[in-house]
């Protein structure tokens, strides 16, 4: 009997063990062939539904994001603008990760990012004229940034205390905050509209500054500053370890005497609060305006460039660097090309898929059954 | 709100209803083997566009129409559509591990940035006009029994949808007893509560996965085709499938995972969102306030539920959780 068992297992055909640790150069080559793999997966797509050649197009998108100069300003505008934009996306990824971190799932940064934009547009539309310009700014700041982390607070009370689930909660907040924003936009606006437009156009209450004659220099100094506080936040800091504590084991945690909960609410009233802060950017050093859907999808984006870069605020930059291409690029082939725009998110979706799914052959590894000796065949 | 508008209201809640019943069951059946799929706007919208695609194809052919195969096609293209694209998050997250969250979240883009796509270019196909109609597809949804409307306000109320909102109950029914009451539910439960208890019991916990996770997707696929084909009477509009897959996914809370309990939740959660027109007196704004009762409801919902801390109304426990056997 036991020998007719043994004669019917056999070994599958692919067993898959998990890795120890992978090298950085492994890993780097497997995620480049990863993105090899997703363009090329578009470019086959693009030709099957356009029938245009793919190389065209990704052409047009490079010329879309890096710009041509404009003649004799010496400013090349186009650069500038989709660095800016890959700036703000890094800088929510940077807020989401602290709880990402901690393993609190919060994918309420749109609505939180949304929240700091309706903060400071309230502010503009308040206290514009009344104060100083620059007393304006710091009051928008500061409440974006109060907004935001109550905005992300609220959630995390409730995880901290009955374990409620927070992924769903920070979900809802954000369709709650868009509604808001609609609400206060129809509010504010006596044209019947929908639609504020340009808020202070006139007067410029509550704009941040032009540095060095330049949009956006203001914005990117303060994302920079971000970056590198939350590196060292998270790598050096107690409370980054912390973080790194709560997000391994809860009982590990508590065990060597880490308040949890007041872990808990302390790190994603941070997220919040920098995503307050982005939405303060947002509207106070690039829009200059208010619409629910001013984030863009933006928020959700950052969680899947969060954990790409596994919540490393240096790898966050090229990887959101290389979001805004495809975006950015494709915004402008679709022009060009006349095709419709939304290809940029299939585009941007073929690359995360094929990201994520490098992130599995560096933690396991496939082996393959080892072929039968040739005596048998 | 006299009599003839509170039964239009009534019809409209529960003509929204099927939409959301249909994503909610859909997820239901997805999260109880512990696959938390954040994709299912994508997937309503991927299925939409899928049957508006079949649409398409088959008003330009030279066949004469029929209802009965127009609802067919469409149907069938749902299907394949939203399989296809479940299957990239099943793919992705039960033989790949990958985080359910972030690969949600990205089939949410794909599902929502293909229909666009697609919408669009079939849009141009049609000669541009703004939007895809298929008027004759639209009213084979539509089709209401033949007696119906000889019933007075009984027929106004219950009998005058298409055949799909009977069929998103009956959906809710089966799937509702098949969780509660048998083997199979049993056994797909306990995937979704604990799999490595599962995997030790002899359970195939990656095809349970696999099964549930398709089989709601489709679910939800269909959701999606209602609410273009019958709800919006077969007129293609991008971006618009996207609202309604999150309501979808607030419902599964709001329902506590039972979809016999959606079947209400869907009729209440359809009525917040239609009733604003029909409040005389209410200025727009104060309709678009209204639009933040389903959400705010569900928080209520998921703390409530988290607080009074009950056995039989938590998520399931490994809700979100990739499941490895040597990890365990």
């Amino acid at each position: 009997m036991a020998d007719v068992r043994t004669k019917q297992i056999r070994e599958p055909l692919i067993h898959i063990t998990k890795r120890d640790d992978v090298s950085f150069a492994k890993s780097t080559v497997i995620h480049l062939i990863g993105i090899a793999v997703a363009l090329l997966i578009s470019s086959l797509l693009i030709v099957a539904i356009t029938g245009q050649n793919p190389l065209e197009i990704y052409k047009a998108m490079y010329e879309g994001v890096i710009g041509t100069p404009i003649a004799n300003s010496g400013i090349n505008k186009k650069y500038m603008e989709s660095i800016h934009q890959a700036a703000i996306l890094l800088c929510i990824s940077l807020a989401v990760t602290p709880a990402f971190k901690m393993k609190f799932w919060n994918i309420g940064a749109e609505g939180q990012v949304l929240m700091g934009c309706l903060t400071s547009a309230y502010c503009m539309l308040e206290f514009g004229g009344k104060v100083d310009n620059s007393v304006l700014l710091v009051i928008m700041f500061a409440a974006s940034v109060v907004v935001g982390a109550v905005w992300a607070i609220i959630p995390s009370i409730c995880k901290a205390f009955w374990n409620t689930n927070e992924t769903l909660f920070t979900l809802m907040m954000n369709y709650v905050a868009m509604t808001l924003v609609s609400y206060f936009i129809m509010v504010k606006d006596k044209s019947g509209r929908s639609d504020l437009g340009i808020i202070n156009e006139r007067t410029g209450y509550g704009y941040l500054p032009n540095l060095f004659d330049r949009n956006y220099i203001f914005n990117i100094l303060i994302i920079t500053v971000v970056t590198v506080l939350m590196f060292v936040y998270l790598k050096y800091s107690k409370q980054g370890y912390e973080i790194s504590v709560v997000g391994e084991s809860e009982n590990t945690a508590r065990y060597i005497g880490i308040n949890v909960k007041k872990v808990i609410i302390r790190t994603v009233a941070i997220s919040g609060a920098i995503c307050g802060l982005v939405g303060f950017m947002i509207v106070a050093g690039d829009k200059h305006s208010i619409k629910s859907s001013i984030v863009d999808g933006q928020g959700f984006t950052a969680i899947m460039v969060s954990w790409m870069a596994k919540f490393n605020p240096i790898l966050m930059i090229p990887i959101s660097a290389l979001i805004v291409f495809l975006s950015v690029g494709s915004k402008y082939a679709t022009s060009a090309f006349r095709i419709d725009n939304s290809i940029g998110d299939i585009l941007t979706s073929i690359v995360i898929f094929s990201i994520i799914a490098c992130e599995f052959f560096t933690r396991y590894k496939v082996n393959f059954r080892k072929p039968k000796g040739r005596g048998k065949a | 709100m006299n009599g003839t508008m509170l039964i239009t209201f009534i019809q409209q809640s529960i003509r929204l209803s099927s939409t959301l019943l249909l994503g909610s069951t859909g997820e239901m059946i997805t999260e109880k083997s512990g696959n938390l799929n954040l994709g299912t706007p994508g997937i309503m919208a991927a299925g939409a566009i899928s049957g508006i695609v079949g649409a398409y194809f088959y008003t330009s052919s030279s066949a004469a129409f029929s209802p009965l195969l127009s609802i067919l096609i469409t149907l069938g293209c749902c299907i394949l559509g939203s399989l296809l694209t479940t299957l990239i998050y099943c793919f992705l997250t039960i033989t790949l591990k990958t985080n359910q969250n972030v690969t949600g979240l990205a089939l949410t883009t794909f599902g929502v940035g293909l229909s666009n796509f697609v919408g669009s270019i079939i849009n141009q196909r049609m000669g541009g006009t703004g939007v895809a109609a298929f008027p004759e597809i639209g009213k084979a949804y539509r089709t209401t029994l033949p007696f119906a409307d000889k019933l007075g306000i009984f027929g106004d109320i219950f009998l005058s949808y298409g055949f799909m909102t009977y069929l998103a109950i009956v959906i809710a029914v089966i799937v509702a007893f098949v969780i509660a009451k048998t083997r199979v539910g049993l056994n797909l439960r306990s995937v979704g509560e604990n799999p490595a208890t599962a995997d030790a019991a002899g359970i195939n916990v990656d095809r349970y996965k696999y099964v549930a996770t398709c089989v709601g997707g489709i679910i939800s696929g269909i959701g999606g085709l209602y609410y273009v084909m019958d709800f919006a009477a077969a007129n293609w509009q991008n971006n618009i499938l996207d609202q309604f897959g999150w309501l979808s996914v607030a419902l599964v809370i709001f329902a506590v995972w039972r979809p016999n309990i959606a079947i209400l939740g869907s009729i209440i959660f359809g009525a917040l969102y239609v009733v604003g027109p029909f409040l005389l007196g209410l200025s727009t704004k104060d309709q678009e306030l209204l639009k933040i009762l389903p959400y705010v409801v569900t928080i209520v919902v998921l703390v409530i539920i988290s607080m009074r801390d009950k056995k039989e109304n938590q998520p399931p426990e490994s809700l979100g959780l990739s499941y490895f056997r040597e990890e365990r």
